[in-house]
């Protein structure tokens, strides 16, 4: 495993934006014509029920953001959240009332196609099943333009495991893809063992990654962590969104995993969604903010 | 042979006894360890006796490579002798609700 030397990629681009452009692996071949150039969006952690100091607007966070992706032009081909769609409760009414609200919100994105998965939070206490109610599978594939997507559950086991029969669906998923297939996987947690100490691991997450291995153009984009973060194993690259909610520390910059306070003179700060251009050879990373009026 | 065999017998068990590792049960519920806290001595052998309340638990210290689901009417056993003083953190492991990331524990290895 390597981490990502920032200071090779990232560049302050205009509108507040952080770019981060993922090339590929060294030796592999860029992806010429067979690839259409699109962007799409991810949303992550977004929460909705919290409540508490670390988000005072956390009603009104989820609606700004789908403001600011709403007036993205142009829009982008599709829009993916990666868990943690709903705060967790023990009720399963009222886990069934916030998937239900938060249905009602992505309702009103201008961009109709929409792809999404659990988190801990919406799965992990009924092993998916008020998520797979209201949304459908937890775990899925789909193409487009010359890119092969894939969904990795790794929440609805409580334990953190994509679980046997699941790898097994994956494995023979990737078996109908070339070595040089163009292949992003979308998941919540972390597959490699960012820190295990705050729960920032799948416990299998080892075992996908040896299938995702052979295909020489892997990417994978997740949530959970709440901040953005560039990780490598190997070719694979593995890059964490921000939340919707509330920012967490960097791993082990503190003792405890707690929220990083809200701050009244920069409010959302370290809150945002990314754009994902994919180009030929490349996916360009922009980070975007929320923002507006607590 | 018999009568040699007979003899060493009480030297075997008296030996065998003070090898016996010192237990130490921790209680896991929602959202809490109890002790939340424990402290060992470097080179001593214990073994945790890990039992839930309420809902399948998990006990994680990564840094001394020790796991265990803990699951409802069970007991889950986890051998253990600290080679190196310090503070190590476990934590829930598997997702138990709201207090989740805050349920943790540390055990203190003194030389």
């Amino acid at each position: 495993m390597q981490a990502v030397d920032r200071r090779q990629f990232l560049k302050i681009a205009g509108l507040g934006g952080v770019v981060f452009a993922s090339g590929l692996a060294r030796g592999a071949q860029p992806y010429g014509a067979a690839q259409d150039e699109f962007f799409f969006v991810q949303l992550s952690d977004t929460h909705w029920g919290f409540q508490g100091a670390p988000n005072p607007d956390a009603a009104g966070t989820l609606p700004k953001a789908i403001a600011a992706v709403n007036a993205l032009d142009p829009q982008p081909d599709f829009i993916v959240f990666t868990g943690d769609l709903t705060h967790t409760t023990d009720d399963p009414a009222e886990r069934r009332r916030r998937l239900t609200q938060f249905k009602e919100h992505i309702g009103k994105l201008r961009t109709r196609q929409i792809r999404l998965m659990p988190g801990e939070h919406d799965a992990s206490l009924d092993n998916g099943e008020a998520y797979r109610e209201l949304f459908g599978a937890t775990h899925y594939s789909f193409d487009h333009k010359g890119v092969h997507f894939i969904a990795l559950d790794n929440v609805s086991d409580p334990a953190a495991r994509i679980g046997e029969e699941q790898l097994g669906w994956l494995k023979g998923d990737l078996d109908r893809q070339k070595p040089d297939a163009r292949i992003v996987v979308l998941t919540h947690r972390p597959l490699f063992p960012l820190y295990p100490q705050w729960d920032w691991a799948t416990r299998d997450g080892d075992k996908a990654i040896e299938l995702l291995m052979p295909y020489r153009s892997v990417t994978v984009f997740y949530g959970h962590i709440h901040q953005e973060h560039h990780f490598k194993t190997a070719h694979i690259e593995h890059h964490a969104a921000r939340s919707l909610i509330f920012p967490l520390p960097a791993a082990a910059s503190v003792p405890k995993r707690a929220p990083v306070a809200w701050d009244p003179a920069q409010p959302y700060r370290g809150l945002g969604f990314r754009r994902i251009e994919a180009e030929p050879g490349e996916y360009k990373l922009t980070e975007l903010p929320v923002v507006g009026k607590a | 042979m018999r009568r040699r065999a007979f003899l060493l017998l009480p030297f075997a068990a008296a030996a065998w006894a003070q090898a016996e590792p010192r237990v130490i049960a921790i209680r896991a519920r929602k959202f809490e360890f109890t002790p939340g806290e424990v402290q060992l001595k470097l080179g001593e052998a214990v073994v945790f006796e890990l039992t839930t309340e309420d809902v399948h638990m998990g006990f994680d210290a990564p840094e001394l490579n020790l796991h265990a689901d803990i699951l409802p009417g069970r007991v889950a056993r986890v051998p253990f002798t600290p080679a190196k003083a310090g503070s190590y953190e476990f934590v829930c492991d598997v997702f138990c609700g709201s207090g989740h990331e805050e349920m943790s524990g540390v055990i203190k290895v003194s030389g």
